[in-house]
């Protein structure tokens, strides 16, 4: 299903209102809407709510072999899911450009931006190290996905803890919870996007549906 | 990579050029008969291809139809021999998809779109070889294309990528550069009222050293523009003499 397309005297209002300072829900020019963050049970599992619009991220970890042009670092992979859940505009299964705008946004931001120590993540040079999965979810989309989307996967990776490895010789040994206390990633700051379209000169920020 | 210096006490970058020159830009209109527009640029040892066709009735998908201007459909693509390892590219993946959808957002801000509604206007641009700065060859190569192609534009649009070592801003970094995790700053602009079609940044720089890092960019783009300008005007001499003839 298309988006429905906004009609003239919508749109012309909306410009109108921005020229004034006034936006549809009140706010001022450069106000955030509320965010909330709660967490999941599991560990790297977190919501956060921007306003309405609402996104999920789950961090997960898994002992790969490494890529062969750099053998001792770890794999950082996100993916961020547009399910027709979050809007009818969203096809399942299509990648439309939104979602390929957002999925390389997300791996600008932090795999570019290095973030996270990637060689903390190392188990045996070359041959195992972990692959850190981080999966957004939308669940409705109200707006600036990308902003809701950023903090989700920012606040998981903080959140989450993955198993402690111990190697003897030849053997790795992954720890489940109940023997060793899970370990967080390394992680060195925290990157957050912010969206700031402008409207013929007039700027505001965190755009919302 | 440690112990590579890219920019030397003296002011020298690892292929001999200084902090604010350009590599050298060759370029050539008008390489293909068959397509509406064509140009092929070499900036340094990266050489793109770009192909115009329009503007033409929408082909594919009818429903993308825009009423009131027309559609730019732009892809990028890299020859499977462009990079130092051969490797086969899949063409619906997600950084072709992205730098494709920024060269239509970079172009649909310069093309008059106006003036053709409920049409398409098609940029192919192709990476024979890559040796950096790749998103800043196409932008180039697709003006010249678009120009060819004798669609109206408001300006050229010239691009550039821009790194920072060592406090000093490096003017359209090759390969070596660009991979040796500094940080870098591609700008496409319209250099006659100097505004910003496209601005990408990737890793980190400190917010004080944004202002310079644009500035050089912005400087380096106009430079761009000078040789763009002069290809051209050429073009335009040889193509007038020939018909004279």
């Amino acid at each position: 299903m298309k988006d429905t397309p906004l009609s003239n005297c919508e749109r012309d209002f909306l410009l109108k209102a921005i020229e004034e300072k006034k936006r549809l829900d009140g706010r001022q020019t450069y106000d955030y809407r509320n965010i909330k963050i709660t967490f999941g049970t599991d560990y790297g599992c977190c919501f956060v709510d921007l306003g309405k619009t609402r996104v999920m991220a789950q961090v997960s970890c898994e002992l790969v072999a490494p890529k062969e042009t750099r053998p001792n670092e770890g794999v950082l992979f996100f993916n961020i899911e547009l399910s027709p859940m979050a809007s009818p505009a969203f096809e399942q299964g299509r990648q439309s450009e939104l979602s390929v705008k957002l999925n390389r946004q997300l791996e600008r931001c932090f795999r570019n931006s290095k973030c996270i120590d990637t060689e903390s993540l190392c188990v045996v040079s070359g041959e195992k190290v972990w692959q850190i999965r981080v999966d957004v979810h939308t669940l409705n989309h109200d707006g600036n996905l990308m902003d809701a989307a950023s903090i989700a996967a920012i606040t998981a990776l903080c959140h989450f803890r993955r198993p402690d490895v111990s190697i003897q010789g030849e053997d790795i040994t992954v720890y489940t919870p109940e023997e060793r206390d899970p370990i967080p990633l390394s992680i060195y700051h925290m990157p957050i996007s912010s969206a700031s379209p402008s409207f013929n000169r007039e700027r505001i920020c965190c755009g919302s549906m | 990579m440690a112990g590579l210096e890219l920019l030397s006490d003296q002011g020298y970058r690892l292929d001999g050029r200084k902090a604010t020159e350009l590599r050298k830009v060759q370029a050539r209109m008008g390489v293909f008969a068959q397509a509406d527009g064509s140009a092929y640029i070499e900036q340094g040892n990266t050489k793109a291809l770009a192909v115009v066709y329009g503007p033409h009735e929408m082909r594919g998908a009818r429903s993308r139809t825009l009423h009131d201007r027309a559609v730019i459909n732009c892809q990028y693509s890299m020859a499977t021999f462009s990079t130092a390892e051969r490797k086969r590219r899949p063409h619906g993946d997600k950084k072709s998809t992205e730098m494709s959808l920024h060269l239509k957002q970079t172009f649909e801000a310069a093309i008059l779109t106006q003036l053709y509604p409920r049409s398409q206007i098609d940029i192919f641009v192709k990476i024979l070889q890559s040796d950096g700065g790749n998103y800043s060859v196409c932008v180039n190569a697709a003006t010249l294309a678009v120009i060819d192609a004798g669609i109206p534009m408001r300006d050229y649009v010239c691009a550039c990528t821009v790194g920072f070592v060592d406090e000093t801003p490096l003017a359209d970094l090759c390969y070596t550069e660009e991979s040796g995790g500094v940080s870098s700053l591609a700008l496409a602009l319209l250099p006659r009222g100097g505004q910003i079609a496209l601005l990408q940044m990737d890793a980190r720089l400190h917010q004080d050293h944004l202002e310079t890092m644009m500035e050089a960019a912005m400087t380096a783009c106009k430079g761009v523009s000078k040789v763009l300008d002069e290809v051209v005007r050429q073009h335009l001499q040889e193509a007038s003499a020939l018909s004279r003839d």
